[in-house]
């Protein structure tokens, strides 16, 4: 026991750490950067963001196959706000799917839907929303709401008259009051720990290159990966610490739900504070200056902005945008935040999610390695 | 007993600018061994390449009988450097200054402790130990990066223009601790643009231009090259260099 500790503290890695650590807690600006600006964000986020919303990805689950109700389907689809996603062969499909996130919406019409309507009896017809996101949820009503009225019109005028011949009964799941805060909480914990991180991370090296203690430390015998992670170890605490702090406030101020499990939540976290931190450190081989490194993180964070799904749907974004999104570590933590906070999903649906952010995070890290030489130039 | 320091035809070029140019260079151990320069005559240049922060373009490096281009990791344990800015965290204090650089060079325990002590005492450190590193004078700044330097009491230091910025008194004292641990039996190479300081080394290599221009004691160079002092020598060497170069 005794020659293990000797041995872990004869580790490059630990007086590393240690100084890490003094230096962390002495660094008053970095300490309210890190504390102070994501509960500043989140209240600015939380009460300020709207956005419009087309082309959700729609199934339609058409019980009745009538002509009647694909022409109901049509002119719903037709309203721009939904785009066909496929036909579900049961409503067990159509729930998979909504709680997957493969689709936004979907229209579900029963069997009965064709002779209701012969037989002049209000004919109704369920479109399922996944409320999560109220944006979408809400364009997904008014369209369905407005494909529904058309429809309604065209068969009124068809018979010169009579009753209300069919009804669109919405059912929005996962967030019934449809609040937008619930839905932009759990994305601003991704949004504020990626910013935060990647800048900090990255003028942490960065500051060490300008004062010339990189110079003093890449002479000594310490190894590239007790470096790194020297470097590295304290800011994975440090977003734990950021991430725990948005949810308590998430949870005080905005009732943000929590669904799903509080440790995986915590064990995804891992995949993607580590990408995070990798992009802040392969940045910091890139940059020469403080300054630099503070833009190229302001640079990172637009896309994660806009592309990642936090403020529009990426079912909305032209395919280009689409491939970025894709490239984006947030993209994936957006969507196991808010499976896990507002669906109340578990790891069976997340870890497709969980191992793409462990394999960014693996990846930045080796691109950071590979870059990070123990030379001056 | 090998060399502390052997170089063979070391060449260093940054495009088409040759920094160093074809050096042979040999420093006995136990040696303080001077290197003087005008700026950009690739003092600092030299002296990243023997510590292994920057490969050779050509040429050969021994350094305590270690190839430092194929080991500089080997090289590392064995050698203190010491830059001209320091290289201390101005938010750690003396002691964490200290503790950080040693536990990098694998001391740790009551080995670290005593060695800290050792030093501190030597170098007058031991009130400051609680003192922030940000708030020293420039002397004592230098004091402590050589203590940082020195932690592992590696065979060989690295001395890049120590004493710049740091009052003459302060330069004095320095000086004497540089003799007492080369008395110890390290070997010193020291970069500096003080002649005063030139002459307190055993022995001298001038630079101009990437390559060596003259090589011997302070008294063996003042009568090579028939002037009264160093400092004239190397002003006439350097004017005669520069002269053959335009």
């Amino acid at each position: 026991m005794s020659g293990l500790v000797a041995w872990v503290r004869g580790l490059t890695v630990w007086p590393m750490l240690v100084k890490e650590f003094i230096q962390l807690r002495r660094d008053r600006p970095t300490i309210a950067l890190m504390v102070g600006v994501p509960a500043i964000q989140l209240m600015l986020f939380g009460f300020a963001i709207q956005t419009e919303v087309r082309n959700l990805p729609t199934a339609v689950y058409d019980e009745a196959k009538s002509s009647d109700s694909r022409a109901l389907v049509q002119t719903i689809l037709n309203t721009g706000n939904f785009r066909f996603y496929a036909d579900a062969t049961s409503r067990e499909e159509v729930t998979a799917w909504i709680e997957s996130g493969t689709v936004a919406a979907a229209i579900v019409i029963p069997p009965d839907f064709t002779r209701d309507l012969a037989r002049h009896h209000t004919a109704k017809v369920q479109v399922i929303v996944d409320a999560a996101d109220p944006l979408a949820s809400q364009a997904a009503m008014s369209g369905a709401a407005l494909g529904g009225q058309q429809r309604a019109l065209d068969i009124v005028t068809a018979r010169g008259g009579g009753g209300v011949p069919l009804q669109i009964v919405v059912r929005p799941l996962y967030n019934p009051t449809l609040r937008s805060a619930t839905y932009i909480v759990p994305g601003i914990i991704g949004v504020l720990l990626s910013m935060t991180l990647v800048i900090i991370m990255g003028m942490s090296v960065v500051r060490e290159r300008e004062r010339g203690t990189l110079e003093q430390l890449v002479v000594t015998p310490i190894t590239r990966t007790s470096l790194m992670l020297g470097k590295v170890l304290p800011f994975v605490l440090v977003g734990y610490v950021q991430m725990t702090i948005i949810l308590a406030l998430g949870r005080l101020v905005f009732d943000v739900p929590l669904r799903g499990s509080l440790p995986l939540l915590y064990l995804a976290a891992v995949g993607f504070i580590g990408a995070s931190l990798a992009i802040g450190l392969w940045l910091s081989t890139m940059v020469r200056t403080q300054a630099q490194a503070m833009q190229a993180g302001f640079l990172f964070l637009l896309p994660n902005l806009l592309l990642s799904g936090f403020m529009f749907p990426r079912e909305a974004m032209p395919q280009a945008a689409q491939w970025i999104s894709a490239a984006l570590p947030l993209t994936y933590f957006l969507q196991v935040l808010r499976g896990i906070l507002l669906k109340g999903v578990g790891i069976e649906a997340l870890w497709p999610q969980m191992a793409i952010l462990m394999g960014f995070a693996v990846l930045f890290m080796a691109l950071a390695v590979r870059r990070f030489h123990k030379t001056v130039e | 007993m090998t060399a502390a320091i052997q170089t063979r035809a070391l060449h260093k070029r940054f495009g088409d600018l040759v920094a160093v140019d074809s050096l042979d260079l040999e420093v006995a151990r136990g040696e303080v061994f001077g290197m003087l320069g005008p700026n950009g005559s690739g003092k600092t240049t030299t002296i990243r390449m023997l510590c292994g922060l920057m490969p050779p373009t050509s040429g050969e490096i021994t350094v305590v009988g270690i190839d430092a281009v194929k080991e500089p990791e080997a090289v590392r344990r064995r050698i203190g450097y010491m830059s001209q800015r320091f290289g201390l965290y101005d938010d750690l204090t003396v002691a964490e200054n200290f503790n950080f650089y040693a536990g990098l060079y694998g001391l740790h325990g009551k080995v670290k402790e005593a060695r800290a002590d050792e030093l501190f005492t030597t170098l007058g450190l031991t009130p400051r130990r609680k003192q922030l590193a940000g708030t020293l004078s420039g002397g004592w700044k230098q004091k402590l990066a050589l203590a940082c330097a020195t932690a592992h009491k590696p065979d060989l230091v690295f001395l890049d223009e120590p004493t710049a910025g740091v009052d003459p008194a302060a330069r004095k004292r320095f000086w004497e601790l540089i003799r007492e641990f080369a008395n110890g039996g390290m070997t010193i190479l020291v970069t500096t643009h003080y002649m005063d300081e030139a002459t307190r080394c055993d022995r001298l290599a001038f630079l101009s231009r990437g390559h060596l221009i003259g090589l011997g004691t302070p008294d063996e160079i003042t009568a090579q090259f028939n002037q009264p002092t160093v400092e004239d020598v190397f002003i006439a060497l350097q004017a005669k260099d520069e002269g053959l170069a335009a």
